[in-house]
């Protein structure tokens, strides 16, 4: 199981153990998948009131197709949780909530300080995207 | 143009204090070269053959006098008292101490500017024509867009980890400056038949090893949806583009793979998602960029003469000046090519001149252009022949704009951790064999482009006459192409046959324009007569055995 997880949710954490996309398929009672680089997110769509877990790994930290699959299931709808595990480093965890994930479970630990530190880099965002923020336009246009 | 508030500060400003961070750690040893790599070229901070590099954006291509004379500062403070302008019309510092990158970011940011996105497989800084805001020809004044842009892409959260780096050209003239369709995405803004503005996007060229010309994939975006169309084109990348190959990780590649109707389809259909989610900045944002672009305080009613008694006055007139929307104004290309120099390379006092000329003659803006020129984009004629007078005297008056030694060439191996073959003496070598002006204009239009590897920064692929450096069993060897364009008559170059030695290149391109000059009809330009005629004759003539003992 994962042994550390840096987590932005009040919820109780998901025990059941997160199955591949092809798997999910067929298992009617799966509430956890988790989707690798090649996958697509889309193939989900259609069972995301199931779901309370989506792993996405990052084999390396350099494969950003995990922050479109990320994406793309909080624009559809998606609220339960959303886990980046494998090669998660600290420079990365500012835009991976900025593409949704609320959950992190890097094969490196990364201190909650340094987290925290992390996530306060950029004062502010120039893009709407699925965190909330408002973007910059937002803000210079707000009457 | 476009001025930073408060919220555009505190970004660049976040940037330089997260990097003395990161820059602190690594002199610490807290983190090793390794970790640091990612961290540094997201700062556009390169390690080369001998020391670190940095690339400096200019986005846009577009500069006050303030911030060109920080670019001179900067030369004489952390580098060895140059700068070199580049392809992408960004500048970059070939000697630059590590310890000193932070404060050069924070000089930097106090005249807004900054190295984001310089490097990377981001979305770099967005190209544009350097004659936007002043051209004749000018259908849309491309640079709010561009600045729109610019905000979009800066740490966008999706696509700061693409398959591969990822280049935006923006224009809005019929005449293509920026060589848009060997762009990843290049936007054209067209007006159609009911007059309104739209966007048209070529998505998919590229140079490197793999040349392709952009298709078009929109043919017509509103404006007020080009934000959403470019998450649409992105993120369709971003997923299916190549990973498993760096060399086909382009946009182009997956474009060509999977076709241009199938990656259009992709498109659309992401495209009708996003537009349900309103990701676009406002009307309103776009109207406040586009108060930054009002045309300066154009005096009316000027004439358009000139005295041109003085003959090498008359001559730079002629080749580097273009056609200004206002009458009694002109765009003076200023270029940093003189004979025997290193194409783009400009000293700390030469960049500081032109930031006072451009104060002066300019309304205070300059352009960096994608051939490592340097523009004045509203120099009122009746000044024109002081203006001159002053670079003359810098050594920032030769008339050679858009001739043979003009020429576009990449760093090479003088610098580059990549090249293949120094770049910099044949360049220098051809543009001292044609030194003569009267013999470049005899040749006119020839546009010759030199890159060290095959990655192609020097555009090799798009030029008249193009030059590729390669390693051949551990000499550097010079292939020649013929053929290449960019702009409107976009073509890629092809490859003559067996290369050169670094002296036998420069004969090799003297004798393809003897054969030009031999062969041209009327008006003909080197390109045209080589679509013509063929390759066949050329390479006749440059293979031709020399006779033995008469």
């Amino acid at each position: 199981m994962v042994e550390q997880n840096l987590r932005f949710r009040s919820d109780e954490p998901v025990g059941d153990p997160a199955v591949t996309v092809d798997a999910f398929a067929d298992q009617s009672n799966a509430t956890a998948v988790r989707i690798e680089p090649g996958d697509d997110a889309r193939a989900l769509l259609p069972h995301l009131d199931r779901l309370a877990l989506v792993e996405v790994n990052f084999p390396t930290y350099g494969d950003g197709r995990g922050y479109s699959a990320a994406r793309i299931l909080r624009e559809h709808g998606y609220a339960g949780e959303l886990r980046a595990v494998g090669d998660v480093l600290i420079d990365q965890l500012s835009h991976m909530r900025r593409c949704g994930f609320d959950s992190f479970a890097p094969d490196q630990p990364i201190s909650a300080e340094a987290a925290d530190k992390a996530l306060a880099t950029w004062p502010e965002v120039y893009q709407k995207t699925v965190d909330g923020r408002p973007a910059i336009w937002a803000k210079r246009h707000s009457a | 143009m476009y001025q930073y508030d408060s919220y555009d500060q505190a970004m660049v400003d976040a940037r330089v204090a997260e990097f003395r961070d990161q820059v602190e750690r690594r002199l610490a040893g807290d983190i090793t070269e390794d970790q640091f790599k990612p961290l540094r070229l997201k700062n556009g901070l390169y390690l080369q053959l001998h020391a670190y590099m940095l690339r400096v954006a200019v986005p846009y291509g577009t500069l006050n006098s303030t911030q060109m004379r920080m670019l001179g500062d900067i030369a004489d403070k952390y580098d060895r008292g140059y700068g070199h302008f580049t392809t992408r019309q960004n500048i970059q510092y070939n000697w630059i101490k590590l310890s000193d990158a932070p404060d050069i970011l924070a000089d930097l940011a106090s005249v807004e500017m900054h190295a984001i996105q310089t490097s990377g497989n981001c979305i770099r800084n967005t190209t544009s024509d350097q004659f936007a805001g002043a051209a004749a020809d000018e259908l849309v004044d491309p640079r709010p867009y561009a600045e729109l842009l610019r905000q979009w892409s800066t740490f966008h959260p999706e696509f700061d980890y693409l398959p591969r780096k990822f280049k935006i050209a923006m224009i809005g003239s019929e005449t293509d400056r920026a060589a848009m369709k060997l762009h990843d995405i290049g936007i054209q803004l067209v007006r159609n038949d009911a007059g309104e503005i739209g966007c048209k996007f070529y998505v998919g060229g590229g140079m490197g090893r793999t040349p392709m010309i952009a298709p078009v994939i929109g043919d017509f975006v509103p404006p007020l949806q080009m934000i959403s169309y470019l998450e649409a084109c992105l993120r369709v990348y971003n997923r299916y583009g190549r990973r498993d190959n760096k060399y086909k990780a382009r946009i182009k590649i997956l474009v060509h793979e999977i076709g241009a109707d199938e990656y259009r389809r992709q498109v659309e259909e992401e495209f009708a998602h996003i537009l349900t989610l309103n990701l676009e900045p406002p009307p309103a944002e776009l109207e406040r960029i586009k108060g930054f672009f009002e045309q300066p305080g154009f005096e009316a009613g000027l004439s358009d003469d000139l005295d041109l008694s003085d003959p090498d006055f008359a001559l730079w007139v002629d080749q580097n000046t273009h056609a200004h929307k206002q009458a009694g104004y002109t765009i003076v290309t200023i270029s940093l090519k003189p004979a025997g120099g290193i194409p783009g390379d400009a000293t700390a006092d030469q960049i500081r001149l032109m930031a006072d000329l451009a104060k002066e003659h300019s309304f205070d803006e300059l352009r960096v252009t994608h051939a490592q020129n340097i523009v004045l984009p509203h120099v009122k004629k009746a000044d024109l022949y002081a203006l001159w007078q002053k670079l003359d005297e810098a050594g920032l008056a030769t008339a050679n704009l858009d001739l043979i030694s003009d020429i576009i060439a990449c760093p090479g191996l003088d610098y580059c951790a990549l090249a293949n073959a120094r770049s910099i003496p044949v360049a220098q070598k051809i543009s001292a064999r044609f030194a003569d002006l009267g013999r470049q204009r005899e040749l006119g239009e020839l546009k010759l482009k030199i890159s060290g590897c095959i990655n192609a920064c020097g555009h090799h692929h798009a030029g008249h006459i193009g030059i590729l450096g390669v390693d051949r069993k551990g000499v550097e060897n010079y292939q020649l192409l013929l053929g290449g364009s960019e702009g409107a008559d976009t073509s890629l170059a092809s490859i003559t046959g067996p290369g050169f030695s670094e002296d036998g290149i420069v004969d090799a391109v003297e004798k393809a324009t003897d054969v030009y000059l031999a062969q041209r009809a009327d008006g003909e330009r080197f390109v045209d007569t080589f679509r013509r005629i063929g390759m066949a004759p050329f390479k006749e003539a440059i293979y031709a055995k020399e006779p033995v003992n008469g």
